[in-house]
Formats: C-alpha cells, structure tokens, sequence
C-alpha cells in the first residue's frame, strides 16, 4: 500500500496520512499539533480544520 | 572501552547527578568522589537515589589518585586555582563550575570582577554546549559546564539567530532553588524561600557573558532572573523583536534546521493538548531542552520559550554529552532518561 504524505499548511511539517485516509477526515500535524482535514486526495491536500476555541485549562 | 572517572566535590547535587546519568553509562565507572564533609560516608546516604545502586563511599580531596577522566563539581574560583593539580591526575577533565567558561580574560574580569587565577589555561577549554561546539569538543581534553540559565537562553535563541532573524530579546527568566546549590542561607530558609516570587537579578546576571559568547554581540540580548516555588527547573520566556517580518512556517524552518539532528533539543510548539510550549516539569531529571514560540499578529514580535533542568542540561547532562564526545562515544550514553509526570 502507497503511502500517502502531505504537508503541514501551519508549520510544514511532512505528515503521514494514515492507511484508508478519506476524505474530509480530520487529522493532526505530528509536530505542530494543529488538527488538519484531508480536504483532497488526488492530489493529496490538507487544511486547517475549523478552530475551536477551548481555554485549554486556564 | 571503559574508563575511571573521578568526582571532585561530588555532595553537591550537580555531583549526585553525574553519579546518577554515569551509573546507566556502559562506558564510564566512577572508581572515586571527593567530599571533605561526608569522607568516608557512602554515597547514597547523600545522594539517595543511588541507594542499593553504587557502594562508593566519600574519600578526602587529598587521597583523589590518577584516573581517565576528572569532573569538577567545585565552588566558584576552586577549580581555576588548582587546575594544574587536577590536570596532572587525570587526561581529561571537564569542570562544571564558571571557571573556564569564557574564553576572554577580560570578559571573566567583567562579569567575576576579579582577574582570571590561570589565564593561560581559558584557551585550552572548550565551551561544553554539544550544540554549538560539537566538533571542538571531539577529542578534546578539556571542557567547561556551561551555565544552566545562559544555556536555556542560548537555546531558544539560537535559531533565530543563526537564521538572521534576531534583532533584540529580552527574557525573563524563572528558576527553582536547587540553582543555589545544596549549601543553605537566609534567603534559602524555607518560611523565605517557600511560595516565593522573587527578582533574583534582573539585570547584570553573570550568565550574560556566556550568552554574548554564544550569540554574538551583534543582537542585545538581556535576561532577568526570578526565583520561584520550583525546585528543579528553568523557564524561559523572550520576548524577541526580529530583524523583518516573517511567517510561522519560517520560524519552524529555522528551528528545524537548528535542532532536527540534535538528540536532546525539541521542538515543543503545539496547537493541541495542554503542554503547548516547553515546561520545566516535563524535563526534569533528563538532558533535554524543549524550545518553542508564538509568533504575534504583527509578524515581527516573537516570543521564544525554552525549559530544562539546571541539574540536566543546565550542569550534569550537559557535562556527560561532552564527556561522550570528548571520548568517541555515543553522544546518548547514560543520558536517555525521560521525564516523569505528572
């Protein structure tokens, strides 16, 4: 199986997408944590998934 | 390939650390430390970790013997003043106090306001930061420690500068209480210490020369030291005003380039989770430094963020990677431990 990559639109990072991929399926970037969608696949393209805002805490 | 290595000074806890990185390393056995208080005490019962680990006892400074490798755990001015004695006793030895930082004279003249006790011997030391005198430090003889807040300043800037993009940084600086060491005073009283958030020195820090040293006086680079409620740990916090306006994507760039092959130095810079940027807590006990940013709206104000453990990267850590490429070996040895959390 070909396995498909794709790069971080935030920080450039190379991001394996993973076995089965579909479209519209969000994922995360391995480096810069930003959750990505697999707005394409032929050719492979990801976005930035809609922000939600979250006080992570505080 | 295995070698003796020496203590000197060792009931400090920058001495307890190195036992405790050495004691994981299949190259290095500690045959002998050196405490003028606790001589003849084993270790462990300073060093509690080592308990059931090491069966070293303490031996008087004067009964230190020849071995392959010394490292030097003493007060400030200690070293310098008796570095030929400590170089007739061992090939290579690696001081972990500020003693040989500086290359300049000068500069330690400055910054320690008295004259350097052995001038002649600032050359023959390399600066111990792996990441930026790694190739000095293979095969070398000698090696400073390196300065646990210049290091955790050095590293979240560094990129920056060495991509062009660092006009000025101003760093506040936060650090826990084993950075006085293990000897206690009035400020070190716990009623004084405990919850304290106190301006330690917000200007004029020593560590400065290092930080010249290693970025260069082309940038002004200032930094203020805070104590507070943390026993290990350094956290710092620079707000820097870079050289142009540029994107996220860019700085991500110049910390790749700085750091993708450097085992201990990572990139933390998330947009998920809790631990989004580097936090002391989370390399406590290890060699790491994690360094991160958030760029502001504008595009050319940039805060950079590093931590680490002044005991780890700051002193000990840092020490044993030079020792490993001092000697050919693998730059990781003894120094794979991960943090512990929560």
């Amino acid at each position: 199986m070909i396995t498909l990559t794709a790069q971080c639109p935030e920080c450039d990072a190379d991001v394996r997408l993973p076995d089965g991929v579909m479209q519209n399926e969000l994922i995360s970037c391995p480096e810069c944590g930003v959750e990505l969608e697999v707005i394409s696949l032929a050719p492979v393209e990801l976005a930035l998934a809609p922000d939600v805002e979250e006080d992570w805490g505080e | 390939m295995s070698v003796s290595v020496g203590i000197v000074g060792g009931s400090g806890y920058t001495g307890g650390e190195l036992l405790r990185y050495l004691h994981g390393h299949p190259h290095a056995r500690v045959t002998q430390i050196t405490s003028r208080e606790y001589a003849g005490q084993y270790v462990y019962t300073v060093h509690p970790t080592l308990r059931g680990a090491s069966d070293l006892q303490f031996i008087h400074p004067d009964a230190l013997t020849a071995c392959d490798v010394l490292f030097l755990c003493l007060p400030h001015g200690t070293a310098s003043r008796q570095i030929e004695r400590y170089a007739a006793l061992a090939p290579v030895v690696i001081d972990l106090s500020a003693d040989f930082r500086l290359t300049s004279p000068a500069a330690y003249a400055q910054h320690y306001e008295e004259a350097h006790p052995a001038p002649e011997w600032l050359a023959r030391f390399v600066y111990g930061l792996p990441e930026v005198n790694r190739e000095a430090l293979r095969g070398a003889r000698y090696a400073s420690g390196v300065g646990c807040n210049a290091t955790a300043v050095n590293l979240a800037l560094l990129p920056l500068v060495r991509a062009g993009l660092l006009e000025s940084a101003f760093a506040e600086v936060k650090v826990g209480s084993s950075e006085g060491g293990n000897q206690h005073n009035a400020a070190s009283h716990h009623p004084i210490r405990s919850g304290a958030v106190r301006a330690y020195k917000p200007t004029r820090h020593r560590h400065h020369a290092e930080v010249a040293q290693v970025l260069g006086e082309s940038v002004r680079v200032q930094f203020a030291v805070t104590a507070i409620e943390m026993v290990r740990g350094v956290h710092v916090l620079a707000h820097c005003q870079l050289t142009r306006k540029v994107e996220e994507k860019e700085l991500w760039k110049a910390y790749r380039v700085a750091y993708r092959d450097e085992p201990f130095v990572r990139i933390v810079s998330s947009k998920t989770g809790l631990f989004r940027f580097p936090e002391p807590r989370v390399v406590a006990g290890t060699n790491l430094c994690d360094v991160g940013f958030e760029l502001d709206a504008d595009g050319q104000h940039l805060v950079a963020i590093s931590a680490l453990d002044n005991l780890g990267k700051g002193a000990a850590g840092s020490a044993v990677q030079c020792l490993n490429l001092m000697l050919g070996f693998n730059e990781t040895d003894g120094l794979n431990q991960l943090g512990v959390y929560p």
